[in-house]
């Protein structure tokens, strides 16, 4: 069981970890920040040359690379900053108003 | 080196999910140090106190797939020494095997600041470690306070702009400078360039150069220098074009300027898309932005020395 399955508002101290650890990494992962959003980024695949100079601007890792390629953004945790937008030499990615 | 898509594919050591600013420099900083690590090998992270610390680790969720340690303000040197010696008895001993990196990241106020004692202490016993600063230039975590970082007139809550006052009344201390005066393996300076191989280089460096080694990661922060969050490549350029923060390294010793713009921008470049900096072009203000511009020509001019430019 991960530590974010009971470890949480309503846990009570005996479950609690001892120091505060816990024992995996990347359960972050599992927090949405999506929500945040006030501006959503667009990958416009056909204008994309793959040449990756939006993936390491992103501060919160949301543009997964699979074997040398971008994919789509990961929504659950793009916070809409818009340095991705910037950084695209080749306009493939523009930025919208978050619908909500 | 991996070449830039090898070492864009690799697994994320840093997740999202973190609860960091969107935009935040300091994240951009630790997830591209950690991309220069062998994804074989595994990392002890040590974080000093900051925003870094307290808003990637927040209990049970941490955006770190290393181990990772929280701190005071003051430590994140001396624990990291810890951790490293006690692995090499663990290692020499047979009860460890895979191999460990040990990071500390802190941003200014933990590392110029709060943490320099025993951050000096790491280096000079030259643990098997690299340390990390992400330097936004002021106490950002609590609410824009200046440290010993930040710019000469800049903004902040502690030094603030008015009738009285023109921002911060001092310059900023070189640390990368200081630690180089350690005489440690390797120190690198850099910030965020265009595919980040000045900054992947530079950490991977520094990770597996055996000793103690120190990076000065210049990492704005939209919220306390007020420019528009989606600039931020925009701002380390001119920080660079400017030669506000030149990109270098010293390895054993000597030193090695990594880029030398061919026309060297003026400072307003660097300055202006800067809330931080307003107060600097209202009229009658020149002469603050001249005095600026002398205290960068002269580190730079300085710098060449040091790099037999
Ligand atoms: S908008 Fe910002 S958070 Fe979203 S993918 Fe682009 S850089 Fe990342
Ligand atoms: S920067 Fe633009 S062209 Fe390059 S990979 Fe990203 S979206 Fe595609």
């Amino acid at each position: 069981m991960s530590s974010i399955d009971f470890i949480n508002e309503n846990v009570n101290w005996k479950n609690i970890t001892p120091g505060g650890e816990i024992y995996e990494g990347g359960t972050a992962d599992e927090f949405c920040t999506g929500d945040w959003r006030v501006d959503v980024p667009e990958f416009l695949a056909e204008k994309c040359k793959q040449c990756l100079l939006c993936t390491p601007v992103c501060p919160d890792a949301a543009i997964p690379v699979k074997d040398g390629k971008r994919l789509d953004f990961d929504f659950k945790h793009c916070k809409g900053c818009g340095i991705c937008a910037k950084a695209c030499p080749f306009g493939a990615i523009v930025m919208k108003k978050e619908e909500k | 080196m991996a070449n830039f898509k090898e070492i864009m594919s690799r697994p994320e050591r840093l997740t999202g999910g973190h609860r960091m600013c969107a935009g935040c420099g300091g994240t951009i900083a630790a997830r591209n140090v950690l991309k220069a690590l062998k994804p074989e090998d595994k990392a002890v992270i040590a974080n000093a106190t900051g925003c870094l610390e307290v808003s990637t680790f927040m209990y049970p969720y941490t955006a770190w797939k290393d181990s990772y340690i929280h701190n005071a303000f003051e430590n994140a040197g001396a624990t990291l020494s810890g951790a490293e010696t006690a692995y090499n008895v663990l290692k020499k001993k047979g009860k460890i095997n895979s191999t460990y990196k040990f990071i500390a990241f802190g941003g200014d106020g933990g590392t110029y600041d709060i943490g320099f004692q025993s951050l000096s202490g790491a280096m000079e016993r030259n643990h098997d470690l690299v340390y990390v600063c992400y330097d936004n230039g002021a106490y950002m975590n609590t609410g824009i306070q200046r440290s010993s970082a930040t710019p000469h007139f800049a903004d902040t809550t502690t030094t603030p702009v008015g009738s009285v006052s023109t921002g911060k009344p001092q310059n900023r201390k070189d640390l990368a400078e200081i630690i180089a005066s350690h005489h440690v393996p390797y120190v690198g300076q850099t910030t965020f360039i265009g595919n980040f191989s000045d900054l992947h280089s530079k950490a991977e460096k520094a990770i597996y150069t055996k000793g103690a080694t120190f990076l000065n990661i210049m990492a704005p922060c939209p919220r306390g220098w007020r420019y528009a969050t989606e600039d931020i490549m925009h701002v380390c350029k001119m920080a660079v074009e400017t030669c506000y923060w030149p990109l270098f390294e010293v390895i054993d010793g000597k030193w090695v300027l990594n880029y030398k713009p061919k026309t060297k921008l003026p400072v307003e470049e660097f300055l202006k898309p800067q809330g931080r900096f307003k107060h600097l072009f209202k009229k009658g203000n020149e002469d603050l932005i001249a005095q600026f511009q002398k205290e960068v020509d002269e580190r730079w001019e300085q710098l060449l020395r040091f790099c037999e430019e």
